[in-house]
């Protein structure tokens, strides 16, 4: 886990390649959950 | 001190990088995830504002979920950039091309149908090559070269059994001529802050950095920051991304993007490009 990670940002699991999206941070505890599929609106 | 307001649906790179530049200038930052809010009508602009800040960048990657969000906040009389009219206009190239024309700013010719049958019917018009794309969505997703009869009607009759009434949008271009890169511009207002071309990766058309394409400053000529800025200002202006090719009959502007992505732009030009941002947001607020 990168050390400056912050909450709502997305991690791709090294093993699996699934993305999870930083769900919230208490000292060094790090919530994850799995982050939202592409969406066919999704752009920039 | 001014509070501002950052939503987003994914946290990019980009995002921390404009936490970190307006932390830098003294503004008070609010993050606010999208995915998480419940917009109440009765709120009145104060609650509104308490609950997002004084003014807020629309960082969304969901297209509809950006847009509406804004609306809500617009509604209140909160300044959001981009704005909800030059989102809804960036957000779908359909729109975008019928601005630019009207505009007259360069750009590919298009076709648009909204049937399979409709679709072959402009493919015969426009002819082969012709690029076929979605009218949202980025990184040269579902963006498909028909380089014959055969393989359009293939990929006609795939999108059209793919589900959600987007699909059933068919926006057929000209495949314009030119070298295998194009030129992304990064626009805040009447300002130029970056410009580089994206090279295709080798064996690939497409020159998305989403999907290999590299890097290269390119500089900027009288022609194409003439064009840039008034495909810019045709939307309505703001932080954009304008993309360009270089056609033979010069230069055409093919998509211009209102979230941009500016990490492959800031590592290649070497310019602070989220402190110029800030710097274009701290300016329309003291207007």
């Amino acid at each position: 886990m990168p050390d400056d990670v912050v909450v709502g940002e997305i991690i791709t699991c090294p093993d699996c390649g699934s993305d999870f999206e930083i769900f919230s941070i208490h000292k060094k505890e790090i919530e994850i959950k799995p982050a939202e599929t592409v969406g066919e609106d999704w752009g920039e | 001190m001014i509070c501002l307001g950052i939503i987003y649906d994914r946290l990019r790179w980009e995002e921390k990088e404009l936490s970190k530049s307006a932390d830098a200038r003294g503004l008070d930052v609010n993050r606010v995830d999208a995915k998480t809010i419940s917009l109440d009508s009765d709120w009145s602009s104060t609650d509104t504002q308490d609950k997002f800040g004084n003014i807020v960048l629309q960082r969304c990657i969901s297209y509809f979920r950006g847009l509406h969000t804004t609306a809500f906040l617009e509604s209140k009389g909160l300044k959001v950039i981009n704005s909800m009219d030059v989102a809804l206009t960036c957000g779908n190239k359909l729109l975008t091309t019928l601005k630019l024309e009207k505009a007259n700013v360069p750009t590919p010719r298009t076709l648009f149908s909204f049937t399979a049958e409709g679709a072959i019917e402009s493919l015969q018009t426009i002819g082969y090559p012709a690029v076929l794309k979605p009218v949202t969505g980025s990184w040269g997703r579902m963006v498909v070269k028909l380089n014959d009869k055969e393989t359009a009607q293939a990929m006609i009759e795939m999108r059209s059994k793919i589900e959600g009434p987007l699909n059933q949008i068919f926006y057929i271009q000209e495949m314009v001529d030119r070298p295998p890169r194009d030129i992304r511009t990064i626009v805040a207002g009447d300002k130029i802050v970056a410009s580089i071309y994206r090279h295709a990766s080798p064996g690939e058309w497409r020159t998305n950095v989403s999907i290999g394409g590299k890097g290269d400053i390119c500089k900027v000529t009288s022609e194409l920051e003439d064009v840039v800025l008034r495909a810019a200002d045709t939307v309505g202006g703001g932080l954009l991304g304008v993309d360009a090719m270089e056609s033979e009959n010069g230069i055409l502007i093919h998509e211009i993007n209102n979230t941009v992505e500016f990490k492959g732009a800031a590592s290649v030009c070497g310019v602070d490009i989220a402190n110029e941002i800030i710097s274009y947001i701290l300016a329309q607020n003291r207007r």
